[in-house]
């Protein structure tokens, strides 16, 4: 189907940039509050299925009960999965290599996608207890955490 | 109203990795014409209604109708856009032909991927608040779920590697494809790492390219062509978003897309039923863990699965005889390549690549990462 051209294909150069701001909502304010100022980390308990979420939510993903109540989880957590990126982009915050694990927090039933690091990749294992490192100046965004390291 | 929809006609264009001579659009009418011609239909009076599969972002504008509506008849006319993966537009055509609203359906999917960069554009599909801005796109999300899977089921690397040196040695048969060859499992473990346990040849490379596809209602059909495929079964189902809402190991999701689809069809064994299957291996432990999604084989066993050779072309259930996704198929357009490869083989028209006495076959499609949504479709001739 590709026919050779009978002209020169021209390209048409574009770049967007759009700079968005986000509402956190109910309750992603008080977890964003709360880890920026006090360095607590926060998730939505679900009492009718008895589950705790991270990130914190106003409905429950099962029962589609509204959440109100937060409670406090972690700091210490678990990896539940891991891999080294090799590659380097603009939109990451760090420059490759890096770590990024899926860390379940104690007393949460789900997991926290983030960075690890102080680690070499080939001591990583599931199932390994990590702990946050936080920012000195917290923004109130997620990277309030730096990155999670080994206990 | 019509109770059954089928396939009449499919048409691709060859995927490359870049196609500089067309624009999008003019790429798209490649597949429309080229299906047009095979039916024997004309726009605008033999289509009732189009659906265009692209996304925004993949596009470079909003809405990608832009450049879309002239070329697939859509011109003060029904067109819907679906900014999902193509198996999920034969979804909704098949939803708009049942109701008894259209008879005759126009679907394409297209997306040139060498446009932009596939990790920023996805970039964009993780959540805004808690997640985006530490950087994830497709493939390190798939990375986290490889290992999990790897772990929890006992899959290796070279499990995974096998569906490469399947996938891309079928493809070389499929005149359509972007790569092909002959590659040794070394090969892809010794294939530069990018996100271990991921390396190069376990990511479905960026490729340009379009598909169409005709839908239409059984009395429509049967005047189109003599060889239509039924859609006998459909189902789609949606999982939580975030990477740790779910256990990454686990198919909840293309469970019930199956299920559904199964249930639909009558197949209570699918096992026993199903003919031929194409999967979404846009990674290649993937192509393992959707089997096992889709009741074709037991949890943690399609790595030995594959290795018996039960997946290849005449063997017990030929998995992607297309080459997959491995071989070079765009975003959004995956699935509906998909469910077009599957109709192919059930028209006997997959030409190198055909696998004999298919009459039942199962296409399968996801969007998002780590397959947050999964659309099953069973085929039958």
């Amino acid at each position: 189907m590709e026919n050779k051209t009978e002209y020169k294909p021209f390209e048409v150069d574009q770049h967007l940039t759009a700079h968005g701001n986000y509402w956190a909502g109910k309750a992603g304010s008080r977890f964003f509050t709360s880890l920026r100022d006090k360095k607590k980390l926060l998730g939505s308990p679900c009492k009718a299925c008895n589950k705790v979420f991270w990130p914190p939510r106003s409905v429950c993903t099962f029962c589609f009960g509204e959440l109100k109540d937060m409670v406090e989880i972690g700091p210490l957590g678990t990896v539940e999965t891991f891999t080294l990126v090799t590659y380097s982009e603009p939109i990451q915050p760090r420059t490759a290599p890096f770590i990024y694990a899926v860390i379940r927090l104690d007393g949460a039933d789900t997991g926290m996608a983030h960075f690890l690091d102080e680690v070499e990749i080939g001591k990583v294992h599931i199932g390994m207890r990590v702990q946050p490192v936080f920012a000195k100046d917290r923004k109130g965004n997620i990277l309030d955490i730096q990155y999670f390291k080994p206990l | 109203m019509t109770e059954r929809v089928a396939i009449v006609g499919v048409a691709q264009t060859r995927f490359a990795p870049k196609r500089s001579d067309v624009n999008y659009g003019e790429m798209a009418y490649e597949a429309i014409s080229q299906v047009l011609k095979d039916t024997g239909l004309a726009l605008p009076e033999d289509i009732d209604s189009a659906i265009s599969c692209s996304h925004d972002i993949w596009d470079g504008q909003t809405i990608s109708d832009i450049g879309i509506t002239d070329v697939i008849g859509g011109h003060l006319r029904a067109e819907e856009k679906m900014a999902m993966d193509g198996s999920t537009a034969v979804f909704y055509g098949a939803v708009g032909i049942l109701s008894g609203e259209y008879s005759c359906t126009l679907i394409m999917a297209h997306t040139k991927m060498s446009q932009t960069n596939r990790h920023i554009v996805n970039n964009v599909a993780f959540d805004p608040i808690y997640t985006r801005m530490l950087g994830f796109d497709f493939t390190s999300a798939a990375a986290l779920q490889a290992r999990r899977y790897m772990y929890k089921y006992g899959i290796t690397r070279e499990d995974a590697a096998r569906v490469v040196v399947k996938n891309l040695a079928n493809a070389k048969r499929n005149p359509c494809a972007s790569q092909s060859g002959d590659f040794t499992v070394a090969d892809v473990l010794s294939s530069p790492a990018v996100a271990p346990p991921l390396h190069k040849l376990d990511i479905a490379p960026d490729a340009d390219g379009a598909v169409a596809l005709i839908l239409a209602s059984e009395e429509r059909a049967r005047k189109i062509t003599d060889k239509p495929v039924w859609i006998l079964g459909i189902g789609t189902c949606y999982d939580a978003h975030y990477l740790g809402d779910r256990d990454l190991a686990d198919t909840f999701a293309l469970e019930k897309a199956a299920g559904r689809a199964y249930a639909m069809a009558g197949i209570k064994n699918p096992r026993r039923s199903v003919d031929l299957a194409e999967v979404g291996d846009e990674f290649s432990y993937q192509e393992l863990l959707w089997l096992e999604g889709l009741g074709l084989c037991d949890r943690g066993e399609a790595g030995r699965f594959t290795a018996s050779g039960a997946t290849a072309i005449g063997g017990k259930l030929p998995v992607n005889p297309s080459g997959g996704l491995l071989s070079g198929v765009p975003a959004n357009v995956a699935g509906l390549n998909r469910v077009a490869e599957a109709a192919l083989q059930l028209r006997g028209e997959a030409g190198d690549r055909q696998v004999r006495g298919a009459n039942i076959a199962v296409a399968q499609g996801h969007t998002g990462f780590c397959g947050q949504h999964q659309c099953v479709v069973v085929l039958g001739n």
